[in-house]
Order: structure tokens, then C-alpha cells, then sequence
């Protein structure tokens, strides 16, 4: 699993690159949990290259949505892969998490 | 074909685990979402066990066996860590996890929505865990 982060335009772009399971779930809760990720109001997650995810996986964001939302943050995920939205489905975490098709469609949203 | 894997317990192994179970089931030519659906639902019994069962112990190890019967693929997982107790578990509420900031919880949840019949059995020393899926 590697994990990315570009700052743009108060915004981070955060890019996932491999696969999310129990072992490498830590990585993502500690960029996640970092407190300099706070000081921006968006976080777009890029999953283009997130072949799995776990419950872990899930689990790790489930765990910090209330927090980004009491921050007024706004946390929003594009480019997912079918077979990765479907796990999402499989829990009904579409129905409370922002996932769009693209980056400009996240942008769009971002700056509602 | 090679149908049994044998792994100690550490969540280093869930990675080859999958790669086992993918390789087994591209012979079937499942769609892209059913095989990671089946795939995940394997993962999560292993990590269950790995982690909760056996503590992370590398000294333990997991058996992971797969067939085709019929029309419906069977995965017998078996260890000999702490039993699951399946009369204790509650269907998560996802609102309330997200609520708490819960991070764990929802893995057997996956599991009982994607298999078709999940089995949990013990004799006191070995468990097994049975999972079917129907795939034709």
C-alpha cells in the first residue's frame, strides 16, 4: 500500500495505491489521523488504484467521517473501481460517504 | 491443482491468502466483482482468526481449503485459537459506528452478506469455519 498527498488550492488530494487489508490499514489511519490534515477543508481521496478493500479498510475511514464532518471538512472519493465501490455497497457506505465518478465531479463538490 | 494453504498467523499472510484464492477461483471465470466479493469474504474469516483468534501468533497457524462442488464453491478455514462465538455477535449499525468513530466491526457483516451459508463449528481443540457460495 502506498499512500500519496498533494496540497492544492486549500485542498488535499490524497491518492491510495495498492491494497487496503488488516496488515496495511495502519498506514492510512496514521495519514488520516494526522493533525496537519485538519487545516485544509477538503480532502479528495483518489482510489484509481485501490484494488481491495477490507472491513480494515472501511473500518479506518468509518472511524474519522464524524471527525472531518464536526471539522466541516469535507471528505469525497473518485476514480473508485466497480469492484471496490461494491464493498462500500455491500454496507450501504455510498449512501453515507461522497463517491463520485472523477476528479472534476469531486471538484464540483468540494467547492459547493 | 493446488487446493490447500497452509499460513501461520500473521496479517502478512492475508496478502498470499487472497492471491490463493484468486488463483484458485480464475479458473472459474467469475466476473470481477463476484471474485473480489468471494475473495474479501475469505479474507475477513483469516483475519478474524489471525488476529482475534490466535492473537497474531506466528507460532499458530490457519488451514485454508477450497473446492468446487457442484455449482457452489466451499472454503473450510480450520485453527486452533479461541473459538468464534456466534451466538454473541449483532449485526453492526453502521450510523452508530460512524457516530462513535468505531474502526472495527463490520467484517463478519460482509461475510453474512456475501456467502451464502456461513458455518462456525468447534470440537474444543480445532475450529473450522465453513463458507459456500453459490457461482453458476
Amino acid at each position: 500500500m502506498k499512500i500519496t498527498q498533494e496540497i492544492k488550492d486549500n485542498t488535499v488530494i490524497m491518492t491510495l495505491n495498492g491494497e487496503l487489508d488488516a496488515s496495511s490499514s495502519v498506514l492510512l489511519d496514521e495519514e488520516l489521523s494526522d493533525p496537519e490534515i485538519m487545516k485544509y477543508s477538503k480532502v479528495l481521496v483518489n482510489c484509481q488504484d485501490l484494488n481491495y478493500i477490507s472491513s480494515a479498510g472501511l473500518g479506518v475511514f468509518i472511524s474519522h467521517l464524524q471527525r472531518f464532518e464536526d471539522a466541516q471538512i469535507k471528505l469525497i472519493f473518485f476514480n473508485m473501481q466497480d469492484k471496490v465501490r461494491n464493498v462500500f455497497e455491500i454496507l450501504g457506505l455510498d449512501l453515507l460517504m461522497t463517491i463520485v465518478s472523477d476528479y472534476e465531479e469531486a471538484r464540483t463538490i468540494a467547492n459547493e | 491443482m493446488n487446493n490447500t494453504i497452509r499460513v501461520n498467523c500473521t496479517k502478512k499472510n492475508l496478502k498470499p491468502i487472497r492471491d490463493f484464492v484468486t488463483e484458485y477461483l480464475t479458473a472459474l471465470s467469475l466476473s470481477d466483482i463476484l471474485m473480489n466479493q468471494i475473495v474479501l469474504a475469505v479474507d475477513e474469516i483469516c483475519a478474524n482468526l489471525i488476529i482475534h483468534a490466535n492473537h497474531e501468533d506466528p507460532e499458530k497457524y490457519l488451514t485454508l481449503k477450497v473446492q468446487t462442488i457442484k455449482d457452489q464453491v466451499r472454503f473450510e478455514i480450520a485453527d486452533q485459537g479461541r473459538a468464534f462465538e456466534s451466538s454473541n455477535y449483532k449485526e453492526p449499525n453502521i450510523k452508530e459506528y460512524i457516530r462513535m468513530g468505531k474502526k472495527g466491526g463490520v467484517g463478519i457483516a460482509l461475510v453474512n452478506r456475501i456467502m451464502d451459508k456461513v458455518e462456525f463449528l468447534s470440537d474444543g481443540s480445532q475450529n473450522i469455519c465453513l463458507l459456500y457460495k453459490k457461482i453458476k
